[in-house]
């Protein structure tokens, strides 16, 4: 019992932090583009005003349109509660692997969609139809570089994955750096960055996931965009959690957690100044080259598996 | 298993891995100047496996003809070509022949055929490292790959260069490198062959007004119009 209440404390931790992350990756870019930074807690505000307001909605929307955005954060948390944050100890492993995380941002995904199309306006639509292409794409070389983590440690079980990598200790794995790249790559557009996305644009031609949101306020589009941070901050904590998960706690007393806190924190810190600095030296992509950016992240997934299976196994 | 082996030797198998990769990169590269970029990155990581194998084995002839691979592969040869490229004026125009997703399938699938290949020769070899075998001949056939799948004369060069540098890596990372004459004989050969090939380019274009080699195919001045 007591593992299942510091489980949903990890969680509930996770999804408070999100805006905290996107706050950080957008202060980050700020001072780096010689602009004034908003202050760090600037995603806090932004929700809370949003949740105050009254929300509209269209006349010919459905039930479905008011149902998706509480739908889409429930699975988004779900997804968050798999991914050990602080502790291998005591993670949301019991209730699934990581295919089921996949399979969890995959509904969410459905459900923006339909949602976006559900008024029917035309951007809604643009939107939906460019997010279904790109997840269709980029999905297959996320798992990819999945299986080629999961191949090593044999098991497609996220806590028990990384204790395993953890209790080998350094080894320069080949297929791990291909596999890296590419679940970074796949990352970059999931969580809708330059150069698959510019969050920070409203302009029709280049939208990707602001599209689809057009459509929801008020409280509705704070859970949509909470969603997003939490998925943005998923991504980012798998990646630093199965590449580098040294210094992540094993047992539960507050030493080692404390450690893994600050350990993580400046792990993400690193991890946001790289994407910060590759957002900020790289232009968006064309829409329809993003199928060939894909198309490498997917390659690199391959890679990373053939690597395994040529150089690593015998 | 990984876990048995030294860390130069892991090192080595992820240095066989990133050649690996450049290959690829080179396959799906659209512009000419970036694609020399690549090949030159590529004959650095070549270089700095020689170091390796020589600084793990005691196989102090090695480090000579890393330092040979450097100065060739990495700075050499990049810059005659880059020279090259930037006097015929054709820095933009590399014209797959097939789409760029179709080629890096079939690199794939190479890959995965060279290690079906390679399997009953690994069983046979002695080094820790001799899964770099398949890793070697795929990027030899990746090699052929850029030479077939791209129709500038220059973009088939780099591809024999490619080719080249397979037959290095494999040398060097299975059988500790070839005897120091032969691994000189090939580095003057591929020299010599980088300056005749700069000479062939102007004459190519100078005959046909282009570097597109399907032209060559073709016999008469009337069939060219």
């Amino acid at each position: 019992m007591k593992i299942a209440s510091w489980a949903l404390l990890q969680t509930v931790l996770f999804v408070l932090a999100a805006p905290l992350l996107r706050g950080g990756v957008r202060w980050l870019k700020c001072l780096l583009q010689n602009r004034r930074p908003p202050p760090l807690w600037q995603p806090y505000r932004d929700l809370v005003r949003q949740f105050r307001k009254q929300p509209v909605v269209a006349d010919q929307a459905s039930w479905l349109f008011r149902l998706a955005p509480y739908t889409i954060f429930a699975a988004t948390a779900t997804a968050a509660a798999l991914v050990p944050l602080l502790t291998i100890g005591a993670s949301g492993a019991v209730l699934g692997d990581i295919i089921v995380l996949v399979g969890l941002l995959a509904l969410a995904r459905v459900f923006t969609a339909l949602a976006a199309m559900d008024v029917g306006t035309s951007f809604g639509g643009m939107g939906a139809s460019r997010e279904i292409t790109v997840s269709a794409l980029s999905e297959p070389a996320m798992l990819m570089a999945i299986f080629t983590l999961t191949m090593t440690a044999a098991s497609t079980n996220l806590a028990s994955a990384i204790d395993f990598i953890m209790s080998q200790g350094l080894i320069l794995r080949p297929s791990f750096t291909f596999a890296l790249l590419g679940l970074m790559l796949v990352a970059v557009a999931e969580a809708g960055r330059i150069p698959v996305d510019n969050p920070a644009t409203h302009l029709e031609l280049t939208m990707l996931h602001e599209a689809m949101v057009l459509e929801h306020s008020a409280r509705y589009l704070a859970l949509l965009e909470w969603a997003a941070q939490i998925r943005f901050m998923i991504f980012a904590v798998l990646i630093v959690d199965l590449f580098l998960p040294w210094g992540i706690a094993r047992d539960l007393d507050a030493a080692s957690l404390a450690t893994a806190a600050g350990l993580l924190a400046l792990k993400l810190a690193a991890l946001a100044a790289l994407l910060v600095t590759a957002e900020t030296v790289l232009a968006k992509l064309r829409l329809f080259r993003v199928p060939e950016y894909l198309t490498l992240a997917f390659l690199l997934s391959l890679l990373g598996l053939l690597s395994h299976v040529i150089l690593e196994v015998t | 298993m990984l876990t048995d082996l030294s860390i130069d030797q892991q090192a080595v198998l992820t240095l066989a891995a990133l050649v690996l990769f450049t290959t690829f990169a080179m396959l799906a590269q659209r512009s000419l100047l970036t694609l020399i970029q690549v090949f030159a990155w590529q004959g650095t990581l070549l270089a700095l496996t020689t170091a390796l194998v020589a600084q793990s084995s005691g196989q102090h002839h090695l480090y000579f003809s890393a330092l040979l691979t450097l100065s060739l592969k990495a700075f050499f040869i990049p810059w005659l070509l880059r020279r090259l490229v930037v006097r015929l004026d054709i820095v933009r125009d590399v014209e797959p022949v097939m789409h760029t997703t179709v080629v890096m399938f079939i690199a794939a699938a190479l890959v995965v055929f060279s290690y079906y290949i390679v399997l009953p020769v690994e069983a046979l070899a002695v080094q820790l490292t001799r899964n770099t075998i398949a890793v070697g001949l795929s990027v030899v056939l990746l090699g052929m790959l850029i030479m077939i799948s791209r129709r500038k004369a220059v973009t088939q060069v780099i591809g024999f260069m490619t080719m080249e540098n397979g037959l290095f890596f494999t040398a060097v990372a299975a059988t500790y490198g070839m005897p120091m004459i032969v691994e000189l004989g090939i580095a003057f050969d591929v020299l010599v062959a980088a300056v005749l090939f700069g000479v062939f380019f102007f004459h190519i274009r100078s005959s046909i007004e282009s570097l597109d080699v399907d032209r060559l195919n073709r016999l008469s001045e009337e069939e060219r119009r």
